[in-house]
C-alpha cells in the first residue's frame, strides 16, 4: 500500500484498509494517549529497578528499594509485639478486679478477649458463648467450675478432662453402659431428676428412686441435687441443662455420663491473655 | 446573553481564499503540536478608582484573616489545645472559638457549607459574582501576584517590552526577583495553612528543625505549589477552565441580576474622538480600549456579559477615568442590569427589581438553614448516649428462670469537666440494672465520665420471668447528668413468653 489515499471529508489518510467500503482513517493518536504510554514505559524501567522483577534461575532481581512483602508482615507482627507489650504488662501487674474495675484496663481487656476468645473459644461455646449442647453457656449464671474471676481464669489454665496433671477432672460414671444399674432403675431415676427440677413425674418412679440417687448421685450432686461447682457436678434443679432436658436427653447422660473436654489453655496462651479471657468472659456473663 | 469569546478562532488569512473542508480541519486541529490552544499572556494595567480601592481593601481583610487566625489564642480548661480556630485530625476534634465539634457532629460543616453555597446563590441572583471579583482566593492571590510583578517589571506596557525584549541582566534581576517573591508568597500561603491543623506555636518551631508532621510538610509544599502555579502562571485559566462555578453561574443570573455591563444603549454607536468634535449623533464610547486593558481576564466588557467576567469592576474604574478625561459623564461601564440596558435601549425607563422569585426563594432557604443551625447549635445537647444492644445472644435466661439482656452504653460527655452520669432503667416491673460485677439491684448505677471523652460500659438488665409477657418490650434508659436528664429509648428482647 504506497499509495496515499485522503479522505475527503475529513482530510485525513486513510490506513488503505477497506472492509465492505468502510476505510479506516490513519488518525495520529492523541498525544496525551501517547504521553502516557510513554510514561507508563519509562515508569516500568523505574519500577524494574527500585522493585524485585525478573526471575531469574536462582531466585530473582531484589530491586535497589529492597522491598520485600514478606520482610514487611514480619515487620509489622513485631510492631504489634512492641505495642501488646505496653497493654500487656499493665495486665500482667494488674489482678483481675483491677482489670475489670478500671475502664481503660477493662476496654483493653474486653477487646483483647473478645479476639482470643473468637479464634479459640467460639468452636465449642460458638461466637456469643451461649454454647450449646454438650457446650457450656459461658453467658448465663449457670456455673459447672465455678464463675468467678479467679474460677473462671483457674479453668481456663487448667482445662477440663484433658489428662494434664491439675486439669478439672471428674468423671460421671456410665450407669447404663456400664451396667452398674439396671436399664428399669434409670428409668425410675430419670423421673426422679426430671422431679428435682419441679417438673411432673411419676410418683412411684421417683419414690424407687430415692435410695438410688442417694447411693449414686448424691456424692456428687449433693444430697438435693443442687450440684457441687468443687467437682464440675452440675445443678439439678434448676432450668439448665447441658445435655438436654427432656426424659430422653436425661435418661441418655445417666446411661453414658458423658463429660466434656476443653484443652489445658495455660499450655497455648500466654498469662495476659488468659486474664483479658478471663475478664471478658466473665464482664459478658454479668460477672458474678 | 452569554457570549463566548472564541480565542482559538483563527483570523483573516484563513477567511482569505476558499480552503477545502480537509485542510481546514487539519489546520484546526494543529496546536503547534501542543496539547492546547497555547495561552494568550494577559498584562492587565493597574486601575485607579472606587472598585480598585475596594478591592486592595478586601486584600487585606481576607489575606489577614486567613494568616492571623491561626494565632488567636482561646483558653479552655485543662490539657486542651488553647488555639482559638484548630481542626484537630488527631484526636478528632473541631475549635472554634466557643465551639466544640466531634465528628459525629459533621453535619454542622455541612450546614455551614450548605449556607455558604445558599448566600453565594443569593449574592449571585442580586449582584452577579461578586465572589468571584472580591472574595475568592484565586482572584485575591492573583491580584497579590500581579501587585508583585507589577513591583519589578511595571505596568502594562512595560511588562509587555520587558518580555518581548531579549534575555539582559535588567530582565534577569527582575523576572528573578518577581519568581523569588512570588515563592515566598506561596510558602508563606501553604505555610499559614498547616497552623489550622496543628498548635501553631509548637508547629512553628517543630516545622524547621524537621520535626513536625508529615502531613505539615506535604500540605504545605503542595499549598506552595498550587498558589505558585495557579496564581502566577494560570490565573484566569483557573476560572475559565477549571472551576465549576462560572459554569453554575448561568442558573443564578436573570436579567435583573447587577453585574459589570456596557451600556450600550449609550455607548453605540463606539469611535475615536478628537477633541472639540460634536457627541450628537455618537455614542460615549471612544474605543480607548482601556476596559479591555485593565481587565484581568483578557475580555472585553463590550461584547456584553460572558463566562469569563469575574464581575471585579476594575474596567467600571477604567472607564470612568476616561470619561472624566474626554468630559462626559461616568458610568458608562457600570454595574447595571441587562433589563435595565434593554429598557432604555426602546426608550423606556429602567426598573430594578432585586425582589424576584429566585431571591427570594435562596433567601428563604438561607433564612431556614441559617435559623436550623443556630437552633442545632444552641439546643445542641453537651452529653450524648448512645445504646447498643447485645445481639449475640440477644438474651439469656438465668437459673432462675429470669431474662438478661446486655448492653453497651456509649457515653460521650462534650463538656471540658468530667462528669458523674446516672443510668438508670425504665422497663417491666422488677426489672434491675447493674454493672458487671456489681449485685443487680433495682435503682440507679453511676457512671463517671471524663471531659471531653466517650466511655463505653457493658451493662446488664435482669426481667423477673412473670415480668416478660412478650418477645419484645419497648424500654428505655433514662441518663441523667446533672440538671440534664435524657431518655434513651432501646428494646428489651427476651424471646417467647415463658
Amino acid at each position: 500500500m504506497s499509495e496515499h489515499e485522503v479522505d475527503e471529508a475529513t482530510g485525513v489518510e486513510t490506513t488503505g484498509h477497506e472492509w465492505d467500503g468502510i476505510r479506516e482513517l490513519d488518525n495520529p493518536l492523541p498525544r496525551w494517549w501517547l504521553w502516557t504510554w510513554y510514561a507508563s514505559i519509562a515508569a516500568a524501567v523505574v519500577y524494574w529497578v527500585l522493585m524485585p522483577a525478573w526471575p531469574g534461575l536462582h531466585g530473582y532481581t531484589k530491586g535497589i528499594l529492597h522491598q520485600s512483602d514478606r520482610v514487611a508482615v514480619v515487620g509489622k507482627l513485631q510492631e504489634l509485639k512492641t505495642l501488646r507489650g505496653v497493654q500487656g504488662a499493665k495486665l500482667a501487674n494488674a489482678s483481675l478486679e483491677q482489670i475489670e474495675h478500671d475502664p481503660e484496663l477493662q476496654a483493653y481487656a474486653l477487646a483483647a478477649g473478645q479476639a482470643v476468645f473468637g479464634d479459640n473459644c467460639a468452636t465449642c461455646h460458638g461466637t456469643g458463648g451461649t454454647g450449646g449442647k454438650g457446650y457450656a453457656n459461658l453467658r448465663d449464671d449457670v456455673w459447672l467450675w465455678g464463675g468467678t474471676l479467679e474460677d473462671i481464669q483457674h479453668t481456663i489454665i487448667v482445662g477440663v478432662r484433658t489428662g494434664e496433671p491439675g486439669a478439672r477432672d471428674t468423671k460421671m460414671p456410665a450407669f447404663g453402659r456400664d451396667q452398674m444399674l439396671t436399664s428399669a432403675q434409670i428409668d425410675d431415676l430419670t423421673e426422679y431428676v426430671v422431679a428435682l427440677s419441679r417438673r411432673r413425674a411419676n410418683p412411684a418412679a421417683v419414690t424407687r428412686a430415692t435410695q438410688v440417687f442417694a447411693d449414686q448421685c448424691a456424692a456428687c450432686h449433693g444430697p438435693e441435687g443442687k450440684g457441687d461447682q468443687t467437682k464440675g457436678a452440675p445443678n439439678l434443679t434448676d432450668s439448665e441443662w447441658l445435655y438436654g432436658s427432656a426424659r430422653s436427653d436425661i435418661r441418655g447422660q445417666i446411661w453414658n455420663g458423658r463429660g466434656g473436654v476443653m484443652p489445658t489453655w495455660g499450655k497455648r496462651l500466654d498469662p495476659e491473655t488468659i486474664k483479658a479471657l478471663a475478664v471478658y468472659v466473665h464482664v459478658n456473663a454479668g460477672g458474678q | 446573553m452569554t457570549v463566548v469569546i472564541d480565542r482559538g478562532k483563527k483570523t483573516a488569512e484563513t477567511r482569505m481564499e476558499p480552503v477545502s473542508v480537509a485542510a481546514r480541519a487539519r489546520a484546526r486541529a494543529d496546536n503547534g503540536g501542543r496539547l492546547y490552544q497555547p495561552r494568550v499572556p494577559i498584562y492587565p494595567k493597574l486601575a485607579h478608582g472606587f472598585w480598585r480601592r475596594v478591592k486592595w481593601a478586601l486584600l487585606i481583610v481576607t489575606l489577614g484573616v486567613y494568616y492571623i487566625t491561626p494565632w488567636i489564642r482561646w483558653k479552655r480548661p485543662g490539657d486542651l489545645p488553647q488555639q482559638a480556630v484548630l481542626v484537630d485530625f488527631a484526636h478528632g476534634r473541631f475549635y472554634f472559638f466557643f465551639i466544640q465539634l466531634w465528628p459525629q457532629e459533621v453535619y454542622f460543616i455541612t450546614g455551614l457549607l450548605v449556607m455558604a453555597a445558599l448566600a453565594l446563590f443569593l449574592t449571585t441572583a442580586l449582584f452577579g459574582r461578586l465572589w468571584c471579583g472580591y472574595a475568592c482566593p484565586q482572584t485575591v492571590w492573583t491580584d497579590l501576584y500581579i501587585y508583585v510583578e507589577r513591583a519589578f517589571e511595571g505596568d502594562r506596557n512595560a511588562r509587555m517590552r520587558l518580555d518581548a525584549a531579549p534575555w539582559s541582566f535588567d530582565k534577569l534581576w527582575r523576572k528573578a526577583g518577581k519568581h523569588a517573591v512570588w515563592l515566598g508568597v506561596a510558602f508563606g500561603t501553604g505555610g499559614a495553612w498547616i497552623f489550622y491543623f496543628h498548635d501553631a506555636p509548637t508547629l512553628i518551631r517543630t516545622f524547621w528543625i524537621g520535626q513536625g508532621p508529615a502531613t505539615a510538610y506535604i500540605f504545605c509544599a503542595l499549598l506552595t505549589v498550587t498558589t505558585y502555579v495557579f496564581a502566577g502562571f494560570m490565573r484566569e485559566q483557573v476560572c475559565t477552565y477549571m472551576c465549576p462555578w462560572p459554569r453554575i453561574q448561568g442558573a443564578m443570573l436573570d436579567q435583573h441580576s447587577l453585574q459589570v455591563t456596557y451600556l450600550r444603549d449609550r455607548g453605540e454607536t463606539r469611535g475615536p474622538h478628537k477633541k472639540g468634535e460634536t457627541w450628537t449623533g455618537r455614542g460615549d464610547c471612544i474605543d480607548c480600549k482601556a476596559c479591555v486593558a485593565v481587565c484581568p481576564m483578557g475580555i472585553d466588557i463590550r461584547d456584553g456579559s460572558q463566562l469569563e467576567c469575574i464581575n471585579c469592576g476594575l474596567c467600571v474604574d477604567a472607564c470612568d477615568e476616561m470619561m472624566d478625561k474626554v468630559g462626559r459623564p461616568r458610568g458608562l461601564i457600570a454595574y447595571d442590569t441587562d433589563a435595565a440596558v434593554a429598557a432604555r435601549s426602546c426608550g423606556q425607563k429602567a426598573v430594578y427589581k432585586p425582589v424576584r422569585p429566585r431571591t427570594i426563594y435562596y433567601a428563604a432557604a438561607l433564612t431556614l438553614v441559617s435559623g436550623l443551625m443556630a437552633w442545632g447549635l444552641t439546643h445542641r445537647s453537651p452529653l450524648a448516649v448512645h445504646v447498643l444492644r447485645d445481639r449475640n445472644p440477644m438474651f439469656v435466661r438465668l437459673q432462675d428462670g429470669s431474662v438478661r439482656d446486655g448492653y453497651t452504653l456509649k457515653i460521650a460527655n462534650r463538656t471540658f469537666y468530667d462528669e458523674m452520669v446516672e443510668v438508670s432503667f425504665s422497663g417491666p416491673a422488677g426489672a434491675r440494672l447493674k454493672l458487671p460485677g456489681q449485685i443487680a439491684e433495682p435503682g440507679i448505677v453511676r457512671i463517671p465520665v471524663k471531659a471531653n471523652a466517650i466511655r463505653s460500659e457493658r451493662v446488664f438488665v435482669n426481667v423477673p420471668r412473670k415480668a416478660t409477657s412478650q418477645a419484645n418490650t419497648a424500654v428505655a434508659f433514662v441518663v441523667r447528668a446533672g440538671q440534664r436528664t435524657m431518655t434513651v429509648p432501646t428494646t428489651f428482647v427476651s424471646g417467647d413468653a415463658p
